[in-house]
């Protein structure tokens, strides 16, 4: 790549845990240098968090799965002679991110406020769990509690399933993505107005706007969405939407005429559903095509939907995926080389620009493993 | 001043990843023009879900077009091709999600509308790229995630793959597509120079997975193993998950299990003392906790819990969400107004920007509702050269 994007530009990382970080390691991958500012002896309380027990180096895998492609510089913000060095970068950076709950970065001496004292041409960007006002404000900015009072535990699952998070961090990576549109935004305006801007999102908000849909759709008609009672793909559809069993696997089944779909499988019995009752009816009709499914394999099954051209795909997991050459030809995988000599392999950035992949070796740094370097490039000799 | 204020949008993308992005990009202040099939136009417009209609068209549609703009073209037609080229000459942005060969086909690939307008950020969202044996099929969201390996990580062990019950595939690869075209127009302004930004739904869905498929690459590909039971995280120890109570439901995140049985007063969870049974115990450690949360109500839980500054919550439906103090102060709700007249009540955008959230009431727009006023902003009304003509 011969440019990317970002390059040239400074952005401060004060963020831990999967939030903030995940939207710093897109500006990084994108082009910016990204300097997470750690506390010296533990650092982002994600190198402690592991997943599997799985460690490289002196941090956990994931620390390095979040963080590649950063510098690390250990400052204590409650010493005023590392706080004035933290002043000195903010001086020189474009963008800063920090997601503490409301009240820390200000107690330190680093709000918005303060921050544009230093730089008028700062760009701010603040993550919380719940906005900054509220009596939710000081709660626990945590993934799964999100999910729990956002109301997405009602759109995974069965009816009669218990409330059903999604297996993933879905509230901290799409808030990181705001905050990632809203940053970039704000760059976009600063070369037209030179001013700096105050970015502010949160995991609420966030979470909020990912179900937009079915928000609307529950405003509009003043009742709740409801899983369907078998095989819900997602509680807004009709039958046939959702994931089977075959005789020997899965196939994913998304919007298909009723008629067509039973045509293309021979399923006589769901020949009588017009497409009218597709969804008052879909338990029921789902029931018929879950049985009926369940007598072929999946490739048997998948041979006749695509003949007609039907949106049905079989379900694999990583194991079969990954040697799939639809996977193999993404190249979405990249091998990196700790500081420590150890490789990690991982995913790359999923945006391509040009035409091209973006790779990017640099692995995740060593707790303080740049002051000296930073000090030197950045604040000068003088101060020393 | 909104920040993408003067930024021009040309949109030829349908359903729910490329709009969600032009939406968002819409709320930040850009002219997003939606180009529309004369007589039918995106075809979100007729997909109907959960029965819910707004005004013949699907709720939804309303949701992800509102703030937008649209322009009727027959791309077939001579005529009309050459105005949408007029308008690409300049805009900022170009974004579609046709499968790939569609805009080839149509006159309108990167290479001929580089030649029109050599700045422009033409961003295209695939479903699986354009290469590779998938790269005819349908970008649907549910099929991406079957294949991506998404659907082992939620529910239980023993229930079959389970999808995530929003589009999460399409959502993921629309942020993404809009991170890319605003980093391609912030280079834009340093090098004067546009990009072609492109993104597919199946590299963003592995994106997303990037946590769990670093785990898999490094740890001798051991496929994830979800709990027996209240599965909240294939890769998380217990108590992680969400519990039934005697009037409602409890959310655990991660916990010290003796203190959860102390404060829980869950005597049988005392024994597990060492930490790495959290994890290998785990369907144990849920069981006795699942059985032990139904003794009492979820308040009388949480009012032992949260002074301790356990991470948990009470689990919310919308219904008794919208009554909580909590989301009210947000001011999530938006109404926007269609042309017709309707009000209808959807979400804002939900980025601050100094302190400013965005309220633009303009709903979704009719089909080619804005011909007219884009041929004049564009320059496109025919005037006759003379009165001599007329």
């Amino acid at each position: 790549m011969s440019r990317l994007p970002l390059q040239g530009l400074l952005v401060l990382e004060f963020s831990q845990y999967l939030s903030g970080p995940s939207a710093g390691l897109r500006l990084a991958d994108l082009g910016a240098r990204v300097i997470k500012v750690e506390r010296p002896g533990t650092g982002d309380a994600g190198r402690r968090l592991s997943i599997k027990n799985l460690w490289t180096d002196d941090s956990s895998m994931l620390f390095h799965t979040i963080n590649r492609n950063k510098e690390s510089y250990t400052a204590d913000l409650k010493n005023p002679d590392d706080l004035a060095l933290v002043k000195k970068l903010i001086e020189k950076a474009d963008v800063l991110t920090h997601n503490f709950r409301p009240g820390i970065m200000e107690k330190v001496g680093l709000s918005y406020a303060e921050a544009v004292k230093l730089n008028p041409r700062i760009i701010y960007g603040a993550i919380s769990g719940y906005g900054t006002e509220g009596p939710w404000k000081h709660r626990p900015g945590q993934d799964l509690l999100l999910q729990s009072m956002s109301g997405l535990a009602y759109t995974t699952g069965n009816a009669k399933d218990n409330p059903m998070p999604f297996g993933l961090a879905i509230a901290d990576n799409l808030c990181g993505s705001q905050l990632v549109q809203g940053i970039l935004s704000a760059l976009i305006r600063r070369q037209k107005t030179g001013a700096g801007a105050l970015i502010e999102v949160s995991l609420l908000e966030s979470l909020l706007d990912f179900q937009f849909e079915l928000l609307t759709t529950y405003h509009s008609s003043g009742k709740l969405p409801k899983r369907s009672k078998v095989n819900n793909g997602n509680p807004l559809l009709s039958a046939p939407y959702g994931i089977y069993s075959t005789a020997d696997g899965h196939i994913a089944i998304a919007m298909v005429d009723l008629k067509q779909l039973a045509k293309a499988i021979h399923c006589n019995e769901m020949m009588g559903y017009d497409q009218k009752v597709a969804f008052s009816l879909r338990d029921e009709i789902k029931s018929v095509l879950a049985k009926h499914l369940l007598t072929q394999k999946s490739a048997y099954w998948l041979e006749k939907l695509h003949a007609k051209d039907l949106w049905a795909m079989e379900v694999l997991d990583w194991e079969r995926l990954t040697k799939h050459e639809a996977y193999s030809c993404l190249q979405m995988e990249q091998t990196i080389t700790t500081t420590h000599g150890k490789e990690i392999t991982t995913t790359r950035c999923p945006i391509r620009i040009n035409g091209e992949r973006i790779f990017s070796p640099k692995p995740a740094p060593q707790l303080g493993e740049h002051n000296e370097k930073i000090n030197k490039e950045l604040i000068g000799d003088k101060h020393f | 001043m909104k920040p993408l204020q003067d930024i021009i949008v040309v949109d030829f993308s349908q359903f729910l990843s490329g709009p969600s992005a032009g939406l968002r990009l819409a709320d930040m202040g850009a002219q997003v023009i939606k180009i529309e099939r004369t007589g039918v136009g995106d075809i979100c417009r007729q997909l109907y879900v959960s029965n819910v209609m707004i005004e013949g068209e699907s709720t939804i549609f309303h949701a992800i077009n509102r703030n937008k703009q649209s322009y009727a073209a027959d791309l077939k037609k001579e005529e009309d091709l050459e105005k949408v080229k007029q308008i690409i000459a300049r805009a900022d942005v170009l974004m579609h999600n046709f499968r790939p060969g569609v805009m080839e086909r149509l006159g309108l690939d990167y290479e001929t509308v580089k030649a029109i307008n050599p700045q422009i950020v033409y961003a295209e969202v695939s479903g699986y790229s354009n290469e590779g044996p998938w790269k005819d099929l349908p970008g649907q969201d549910l099929l991406l995630q079957a294949v991506s390996g998404l659907t082992w990580l939620s529910s239980n062990r023993s229930d079959n793959p389970t999808p995530m019950g929003v589009a999460v595939v399409d959502i993921l690869a629309g942020t993404h597509i809009a991170q890319g075209i605003l980093a391609a127009l912030f280079q834009r302004t340093i090098t004067n120079e546009g990009s072609l930004v492109q993104v597919s739904m199946l590299e963003s869905i592995l994106d997303f997975q990037f946590e769990v498929l670093t785990c898999f690459y490094n740890d001798g590909r051991e496929l994830p193993v979800r709990s027996e039971i209240n599965n909240g995280h294939a890769y998380l120890s217990a108590p992680y998950g969400i519990y039934k109570t005697a009037d409602g439901y409890l959310a655990l995140a991660m916990g010290n299990i003796t203190q959860l049985a102390t404060l829980l007063e869950c005597d049988p969870l005392q024994q597990f003392t060492n930490t790495a049974e959290w994890f290998v115990k785990r369907d144990e450690i849920k069981t006795i906790l699942a059985n032990h949360l139904t003794g009492r109500n979820t308040d009388a839980w949480l009012s032992v819990l949260e002074p301790a500054d356990i991470w948990c919550a009470k689990v919310l439906d919308y219904e008794t969400l919208i009554q909580e103090n909590g989301y009210q102060t947000l001011n999530m709700e938006l109404k926007v107004r269609t042309s017709n007249g309707l009000l209808i009540t959807t979400t804002r955008c939900p980025i601050r920007i100094d302190g400013e959230i965005f309220t633009s009431n303009i709903g979704a727009p009719l089909l080619g509702e804005h011909n007219v006023q884009i041929d004049e902003q564009f320059g496109l009304t025919k005037h006759p050269i003379s009165n001599y003509e007329m």
